[in-house]
């Protein structure tokens, strides 16, 4: 479970997270909605403890999140971002493992845990020796799951993931990330712009606008009642047109 | 004699052999100190060979130091016993007061500072002025004075003696010269146009080994405008104390004995016959044999491969310090933003300060040799590795560098698995730079007796030999050129072959 209670985040004089208060239940997946610079990416931040908040308390699994607690707090979580934001220097085995690495785990431990994960995210072993620059973005996002699986944390942290991804591997990756939620229980928070992909793969689904929560609860919810007309306007910004519609 | 007997009493032998070159050994060298200059080789090298005749203690040669701050730094720090000196220089330069002239009021003075001088050898080195034999017998000239009598002589000046207050401007006031054609020229090409007849009155120094072959007339200083640059020998107030017979054999043998014509021939012998210095220095002292160690100038082959290895040693030893501690420091200037900018604006500071200045900051606090030039060229060779590893550790991703906090990666494992990997090829970069600088910078560490190519270099500048200098400037551009691709090769080791060649 984690947990934001009334955190506030400035940046000089610019307020990015306003007052906003969280619950994510085990075993959901959340979704941060919202347009760029919304200040999604900064209640991530926050989480992982890579920010400290001005005002406000965030709690992972009844946790506190502060510099003397982080470390215990990252055991818990895997963090997927962008690209995947591997090293470049590190083969994909490398990099998948080396939390792995970190804690000392056995290379017999760590090979079998790098086995079972490429099955999980469906990447060919034969990749595992390559380096990113040698692999496709889609290729390198799982490796990317995988690194943040090693150590089989209850949360996940998805900083859109599928962000740089063409049209296919995004979709292909979108189902596969749904399953992946839901065979291995985890408790996730992702963030994305995406409506389609916060209707794949979402629980439920805070929408931020100006660093406050507009709207929280199902892509029902927020379909059907909208509580601004914001709400109704960022969904609908993205839907296809009619003509397209009917042409597909 | 039993069997335990026999192997005693051949240690006892062997102990006795190899003890009594030892012994004789044991007493201190004598340091003798040079100049970079042929005249200042040469009587350091009379003043080694008295001193190897008298028998009394070894003589140590550090010869062709950079300048008067230089050999004058390492006899006070007590690196050096005894040097050769003008007493001109003593007054301006080390007394710091042109006022001190005489011999006894010099070594007055000297004498708290624990140093004394030796009667004048017996020549001047002064600037002067030189005519062709010739025009002087046909015009009747024999001194500066005689000059205003004929202002139409074409003269030519060395650019330095054309401007300095104790050169050209002040003798013209002196002595009330009217020369309507007055010209700068290179020194080098001064004889030359003297003897063809291009110009008729130059400067020259009184005991320059041209004006015997040239045939020159040196005019006499008649109302002694130029000051007394009498040579003498600077020695360590110690040296006389704890070598007397020595010192007594330095005097007898050299104090008045060489005037300045036959400097300037021995300069001749050195500069123009292509004698080595010792040779020349023997020939005065009446010595038919020279023994090795005073041979040693000169036999290119011989000297190159010791040269090298002292300039490798120079080379790989301050590069190796200034990477052990350029590295940490350019880390800890990407951890910590202020005290980085601090650090990096000192290195930068130490950057601007001349080589040979800094290796002259070294005398006083390391003395002369090999460490200070070490010392020196590690801070020299600090400022491009500093840097580099500053900029390659604080440019990394910084989605990289927080994704190593969140796996929580301990400190060094941060440090060797992500930042030092991915900077690599920029620290490789300041790596490579630095030694090649040092290949370059180490020729100098000739001028405090550090050894390596300068040595060859410095030599063949003061003997204006070009061949001799080339012996060293050749070499240490071919192990530029090596070293370079010695760091190609270790750089295929170290950069991870995924970051190879993305920078360059």
């Amino acid at each position: 479970m984690i947990t934001l209670h009334d955190v506030t985040k400035t940046f000089g004089s610019r307020v990015v997270v306003d007052h906003v208060s969280l619950v994510v239940a085990p075993g959901t997946t959340e979704i941060l909605l919202g347009s760029t610079g919304c200040g999604k990416s900064t209640v991530l931040r926050l989480i992982l403890g890579l920010l400290v908040p001005d005002s406000g308390e965030i709690t992972v699994d009844g946790v506190p999140v502060t510099a003397t607690t982080r470390d215990d707090v990252l055991r818990r979580i895997g963090y997927v971002v962008q690209e995947g934001a591997l090293y470049p220097h590190l083969t994909a085995a490398a990099n998948a493992t080396l939390p792995a690495r970190a804690d000392g785990w056995t290379p017999t431990r760590t090979a079998e845990r790098l086995g079972l994960l490429a099955e999980v995210v469906g990447l060919e072993p034969g990749l595992l020796g390559l380096y990113p620059a040698q692999l496709s973005g889609g290729q390198r996002q799982r490796v990317g799951m995988m690194r943040a699986l090693m150590l089989d944390p209850p949360a996940l942290i998805l900083d859109e993931p599928l962000g740089a991804l063409d049209p296919i591997s995004r979709s292909e990756l979108q189902t596969q990330l749904a399953r992946i939620f839901s065979e291995l229980r985890k408790t996730v928070i992702l963030v994305t712009h995406d409506v389609r992909e916060a209707f794949v793969l979402g629980t439920t689904i805070t929408l931020l606008n100006a660093g406050r929560i507009v709207q929280r609860g199902t892509f029902a919810d927020l379909a059907r009642r909208p509580a601004a007309p914001f709400v109704t306007e960022f969904l609908s910004a993205q839907t296809p047109p009619p003509e397209m519609r009917m042409s597909l | 004699m039993t069997a335990r007997g026999r192997r005693w009493a051949a240690l006892a032998a062997l102990c006795a052999v190899v003890g009594a070159p030892v012994a004789a050994s044991a007493a201190p060298p004598v340091r003798v100190g040079s100049k970079s200059f042929t005249e200042s080789y040469l009587v350091a090298e009379l003043v080694a060979q008295v001193v190897e005749q008298s028998g009394q203690a070894p003589v140590e040669r550090k010869l062709g130091l950079g300048g008067t701050g230089m050999v004058y730094g390492a006899l006070v720090n007590g690196d050096l016993d005894v040097y050769p000196e003008y007493t001109g220089t003593i007054g301006r330069a080390i007394l710091k007061d042109p006022t001190v002239t005489g011999v006894a009021e010099l070594r007055r003075r000297l004498l708290p500072l624990g140093l004394t001088i030796s009667d004048p050898l017996g020549f001047d080195n002064t600037y002067a002025l030189a005519v062709r034999r010739e025009t002087a017998s046909r015009l009747g000239l024999r001194a500066i004075s005689d000059l205003r009598r004929h202002p139409e002589l074409r003269a030519s000046f060395d650019p330095g003696f054309l401007r300095r207050d104790d050169g050209w401007p002040g003798l013209r006031r002196h002595y009330d010269l009217g020369l309507a054609d007055v010209r700068s020229m290179e020194h080098a090409l001064m004889y030359r146009a003297l003897s063809s007849g291009g110009v008729d009155v130059i400067d020259v120094f009184s005991t320059d080994g041209q004006l015997a072959r040239f045939d020159l007339v040196v005019l006499a200083d008649d109302r002694h405008f130029f000051p007394d640059y009498a040579a003498v020998l600077l020695a360590r107030a110690s040296l006389p104390e704890r070598l007397p017979q020595t010192w007594a054999a330095l005097e007898r043998r050299l104090v008045g004995k060489i005037d300045g014509a036959t400097m300037a021939r021995l300069n001749a012998r050195v500069d123009l016959d292509g004698r080595t210095f010792a040779e020349a220095a023997a020939s005065f002292l009446g010595a038919s044999t020279v023994d090795d160690v005073g041979r040693s100038h000169r036999h290119l082959a011989r000297e190159l491969a010791r040269h090298t290895l002292e300039h490798v040693v120079l080379v790989a030893v301050s590069l190796m310090v200034a990477v052990a501690v350029g590295v940490p420091l350019g880390l800890l200037a990407a951890r910590r933003r202020l005290l980085g900018q601090l650090e990096l604006a000192s290195v930068g500071v130490l950057q601007t300060v001349p080589a040979l200045a800094l290796l002259a900051f070294m005398i006083p606090l390391f003395g002369i040799g090999k460490v200070p030039a070490l010392v020196a060229l590690s801070l020299y060779a600090l400022l491009p590795i500093v840097r580099n590893t500053y900029t390659g550790v604080s440019t990394i991703d910084p989605r990289l560098v927080d994704m190593a906090a969140v796996m929580r990666l301990r400190g060094w494992q941060r440090l060797a698995w992500i930042e030092l990997p991915l900077a690599s090829v920029t620290i490789m970069a300041g790596i490579k730079t630095a030694a090649v600088l040092t290949v370059g910078t180490a020729t100098l560490a000739a001028f405090i007796g550090g050894g390596g190519y300068g040595t060859l270099i410095v030599t063949g500048l003061a003997l204006n030999d070009v061949a001799t200098i080339l012996a060293g400037a050749i070499p240490a551009a071919v192990m530029a050129l090596v070293i370079h691709a010695v760091f190609e090769g270790i750089e295929r080791l170290i950069v991870p072959l995924p970051l190879r060649g993305r920078h360059v």
